[in-house]
């Protein structure tokens, strides 16, 4: 392994502007790369001049060709299963036609049966069946010797879970074991056709800048997916998965993680990932009292109230309703943001919004870059201006009602 | 200014500045409207060894003095000068321990005022307030013990501290050289609470009587010698006050804080008000002043650390002139915020509620001129 | 009880900003901190080792300047800090990560449990945790949120999950990882902070772990970053002009225009 700039540098210093460590100086004309090198690789993409190497020895004798197919690890609860889980079918098709592969799912449980028959009516080749009562609850010692088991009596290329509490602690677990590569929480997936590899793509640094990774000499090339971006597919009718039972034994496992009690908390009945109009207070609403405008605004809009990071961190609304990196993502139809700078963190979770209103007093606010309308004034202002109009019937709601 | 603040003061000043951001300012208008006395921060300035600060290292403490007390009283007087007395008071009821106790009684109460144990100082009564030596609390003498009957009143941090320093007449005819100063702890039979006021400002500060009826207080607990009473209360508050010029002067640089920012928000007649030259010159004023009393504050209190003895006037100069100022600042920020200024949504009408016992408590600012005067013609 | 604890620094990445002419991230000024999720691992770890004595230690990998964050965790009341550096250690993936701090773990020796921030707020993969517990064979559990019991043989936690919790009891040594609701981080105190000052940090490389070559830094890393983007933003921002009265009829009009629902 090694990092090292050719005679052929020029000396352009477009790799000093690149690094995201700050790990290249110029000395005498030249980049000189510094100990705080990550070897992220950016420099090496910018160079003009290709003068910039990155060696890797691969200390990897597997053979590569005897992975195939793509799965997606089934995660339920209660017999339920996970909403990510169809997303994850979504997009598994997708590749597994890039891939001409074939599309199998891997469904651990108890008394499961009757969902390995529903996950079979989706486009998927297979749905292996691990149907045991010690599946009952998550174990993360259990569940990791089952997949990894499966992994290695079947050898598929590329294992997809849903980065979630159960996915986002399971993955990491199996791929250490198999010592294999994990990419957590990616957005968008894709493949190299050419090289048949995955490309596993997620947002890095708070959603800065979105970074591209693979897995090219491991397997099976694991990723956790965001909940929420890919599509669900429909049920075929004409066509049914194959299901095979694996009949798990559980062999000399000292299981040492024992499940006391599961708790369901009755949230407050915010699911603003399926609003169609979210409003939503950052900073600039002030205080926890003035955030009931905004609930008012998104009660007569038929929408959810979000918020972004600094308004959960002040306490004005609970972490359910927060937005952004460390939050939900949303899509809505409309998201109304007021009095929130916009900041990367918060940006990620909601540009994905048909339209984006900006309420902000600050004109510089970046919001507004990112906005289709903008409003440049006092929040305490506009809405309440915003709600009597509304509330008079002037306007988009009865477009609203005229077309829901 | 620079003030050529060693590593220890900046850690000092650094860390109460960090507390009072990020854990008293979003708690100030709660405390200042329940009166509550403000345990939580207690807990953390403990936690964080600032009631160490003043404290010798023999008895766990960071070594420092008057100098130190006072940079923590400033910093955290900055965002609440009600929370930062719960500090600065026990500064205060610890002073005489830490002046005139024997070794065993600083080992056994300074190491745990180190620790962040509340004291309280009880001169003060009701028709002694600053006629002092006109007290009627008496302490007789019972074989080992005194007994101590009497009220005393406004006792900062009362009910709230574990460990008191009462002044308390052993001897009558001896006027003021007849008093005597004891350890009381919380819990001693027969002392017990009265009131608790109900204050214009510091109202996070808790104000309260203590009663003593046939309290028996054991022979060991006497600070100095018997009849030195009135010496020890003396020679504490000489020392003590740079903290209540501190803590003005912290009331006062925080009343400018806001009144920066402000001033760059509130925009009239199409700009900030910042812009203004009336405002402009009365910020200037407030700084000028602020600096001149916290320049003036350092000075004394490191004038106190450095051992010398003749420092009354001194002391009173810096807790009367910082006491003033920082009643001018506030009022002149009320001014700046104007109508905003008078209502209780923004900080600084307290900071002018708060101002005011600057000028009034640990000897009025007339006190401190009487003694000001009095020691100009001494040489 | 001997608890590691292993943090991370990260840039404060609420300070970042992206400089939309060069696409990359404007880095100068950006304060280094340790991962806020794991100011709340050391807390944790603190209060136990309050509760049962014992000891606290903070590991971390990373270039020299790492060393600030570690006497930042001094400062707060930690025993021991250890800096894991080495040009051998760079380039590193969850996994090479993972085995490396756990082989570094193996070295402190007789530890009972690990605590981990939930994630780093510059990567934001969780991984890096349940990889060490895999690396060090022990058990481990995710996102808690609450220590409700903890002795000489074994653990017992609340474990944050959509829409509820689990209570899960584990043998020690086991491994957790913290949200930020488990506690309330303390301030660091004059006196871990004056011995933040003169404490020598040390530091292992690669040649003070009994470690396999291959398994660390780039080399031990499956994963690459093949190409990094900045998101694109949209620029077609109409913005409305006039008083709040104006702006809410301009809005509404637009909106109406559209048609938008």
């Amino acid at each position: 392994m090694s990092i090292r700039v050719t005679d052929s540098c020029i000396g352009c210093e477009l790799c000093i502007n690149k690094c995201p460590f700050d790990a290249i100086k110029m000395e005498s004309g030249k980049a000189i790369i510094l100990e705080n090198c990550t070897l992220c690789g950016a420099c090496v993409e910018v160079c003009p001049v290709n003068s910039i190497e990155i060696n890797k020895s691969i200390n990897n004798d597997i053979n590569l060709d005897e992975y195939k197919n793509i799965w997606v690890f089934a995660e339920q609860r209660d017999g339920e299963i996970n909403q990510v889980v169809y997303e994850l079918i979504g997009e598994g098709i997708k590749l597994s036609q890039k891939l001409n592969e074939e599309l199998c799912v891997v469904l651990i449980g108890s008394d499961v049966k009757h969902k390995a028959e529903e996950l079979a009516q989706y486009d998927v080749e297979k749905v292996y069946l691990l149907d045991n009562e010690k599946f009952k609850n998550y174990n993360d010692e259990i569940y990791t010797t089952a997949m990894t088991e499966m992994i290695e009596k079947h050898k598929p290329s590329i294992i997809l879970l849903g980065a979630t509490a159960m996915g986002r602690s399971l993955g990491p677990r199996v791929s250490a074991r198999v010592e294999t590569g994990l990419t957590a929480d990616c957005t968008e997936l894709d493949i190299d056709v050419e090289k048949r590899i995955l490309l596993q793509t997620r947002p890095a640094f708070g959603g800065n800048i979105m970074a591209t990774i693979v897995c090219e000499n491991h397997r099976p090339q694991m990723a956790t997916v965001r909940p929420g971006v890919m599509q669900s597919p429909s049920k075929l009718s004409h066509r049914k998965g194959k299901i095979i039972i694996e009949d798990f034994v559980i062999n000399n496992l000292e299981i040492k993680t024992r499940l006391i009690e599961i708790v369901k908390e009755i949230e407050d009945k915010v699911k603003i990932e399926e609003a169609e109009i979210i409003v939503s207070g950052g900073r600039g609403v002030g205080s926890g009292e003035e955030f009931s405008m905004l609930k008012e605004l998104a009660h007569v809009l038929g929408g959810a109230v979000g918020a972004s990071r600094a308004a959960v961190d002040s306490g004005w609304i609970s972490y359910n309703h927060q937005v952004g990196q460390t939050g939900k993502t949303v899509s809505p139809k409309i998201y109304i943001a007021c009095g929130i700078s916009g900041a990367i963190q918060h940006l990620v979770g909601m540009k994905s919004s048909d339209i984006i209103i900006a309420i902000n007093k600050d004109s510089n606010a970046p919001i507004f870059n990112y906005s289709t309308y903008g409003l440049v004034g006092d929040l305490h202002e506009i809405i309440p201006m915003l709600i009597k109009e509304l509330k008079q019937g002037k306007s988009f709601p009865e477009a609203a009602t005229a077309v829901d | 200014m620079d003030y050529f603040l060693t590593e220890k003061q900046q850690i000092i000043r650094d860390l109460c500045h960090r507390i009072s951001q990020e854990k008293i300012k979003p708690v100030v208008q709660e405390y200042d409207e329940s009166g509550e006395f403000p345990w939580e921060i207690m807990d953390i300035l403990a936690k964080s060894d600032i009631f160490r600060v003043f404290i010798p290292e023999k008895y766990d403490g960071l070594g420092g003095g008057i100098f130190e007390m006072s940079l923590a009283t400033e910093e955290l007087s900055r965002v609440c000068s009600g929370i930062a007395l719960g500090f600065a008071a026990t500064g205060l009821g610890s002073m005489p321990i830490l002046l005139f106790g024997n070794e065993s009684q600083k080992q056994k109460y300074m190491t745990k005022v180190a620790d962040g144990t509340i004291a309280a100082f009880a001169l003060t009564e009701a028709e002694a307030g600053s006629d002092a030596s006109n007290m009627k609390t008496t302490a007789e003498k019972d074989g080992d013990y005194y007994v101590l009957n009497g009220v005393k009143q406004w006792i900062t941090n009362g009910g709230v501290a574990d460990i008191y320093t009462v002044i308390a007449m052993t001897d009558k005819n001896k006027g003021s050289r007849g008093a005597t100063a004891f350890i009381v702890e919380k819990g001693t039979p027969g002392f017990s609470f009265g009131v608790k006021e109900n204050k214009m400002g510091i109202r996070a500060s808790t104000t309260m009587e203590l009663i003593f009826e046939n309290c028996r207080i054991h022979k060991d607990q006497v600070l100095a010698r018997p009849g030195m009473g009135y010496i020890v209360a003396l020679k504490t508050l000489d020392r003590t006050r740079p903290g209540v010029g501190a803590q003005a002067v912290g009331i006062a640089q925080g009343a400018i804080d806001v009144c920066l920012k402000y001033s760059r928000e509130r925009e009239q007649f199409g700009q900030p008000i910042s812009n203004f030259q009336a405002i402009r010159h009365m910020l200037a004023d407030m700084s000028m002043q602020t600096e001149a009393a916290r320049a003036l504050v350092y000075a004394a209190a490191r004038m106190i650390d450095s051992g010398a003895k003749d420092i009354s006037k001194e002391s009173a100069m810096c807790k009367c002139f910082a006491g003033d100022v920082a009643m001018k600042v506030t009022t002149d920020a009320v001014q700046i915020f104007g109508g905003y200024g008078y209502m209780k949504d923004y900080p600084v009408e307290k900071m002018m509620r708060d101002a005011k016992i600057t000028q009034i408590y640990e000897g009025t600012n007339q006190i401190q001129r009487d003694v000001i005067a009095s020691n100009l013609w001494k040489k | 009880m001997n608890i590691v604890v292993c943090i991370k620094q990260v840039p404060d990445t609420t300070d970042v900003k992206i400089d939309r002419n060069t696409n990359t991230l404007i880095r100068s000024g950006v304060k280094s901190i340790i991962n806020p999720y794991d100011t709340h691992a050391i807390e944790l770890g603190l209060q136990i080792r309050e509760k049962l004595g014992g000891k606290v230690v903070v590991i971390s990998m990373g270039p020299p300047q790492v060393i600030d964050s570690l006497k930042e965790a001094v400062s707060m009341g930690v025993d021991d800090v250890i800096l894991l550096s080495d040009r051998a250690f760079a380039g590193a993936d969850t996994l090479a990560t993972s085995y490396t701090l756990a082989e570094a773990i193996k070295s402190i020796g007789n530890v009972d449990l690990v605590i981990c921030g939930k994630q780093a707020i510059d990567g934001d993969t969780a991984q890096v945790g349940p990889g060490i517990a895999e690396h060090l064979n022990t058990p481990h559990t995710t996102y808690v949120n609450e220590l409700c019991n903890i002795n000489s043989a074994n653990i017992t936690v609340k474990r944050m999950i959509e829409g509820g919790y689990e209570k899960v009891e584990m043998d020690l040594p086991a491994l957790i990882t913290v949200v930020k609701e488990v506690n309330e981080v303390r301030f660091p105190s004059i006196r871990g902070i004056l011995r933040s000052r003169e404490i020598d940090v040390p530091i292992w490389t690669s040649k003070d772990l009994n470690i396999d070559f291959t398994k660390i830094g780039l080399d031990g890393s499956p994963t690459q970053v093949v190409s990094v983007s900045t998101p694109q933003i949209n620029t077609q921002t109409e913005i409305f002009t006039g008083n709040a009265k104006e702006q809410v009829h301009k809005l509404l009009e637009a909106l109406n225009e559209q048609k938008i629902f």
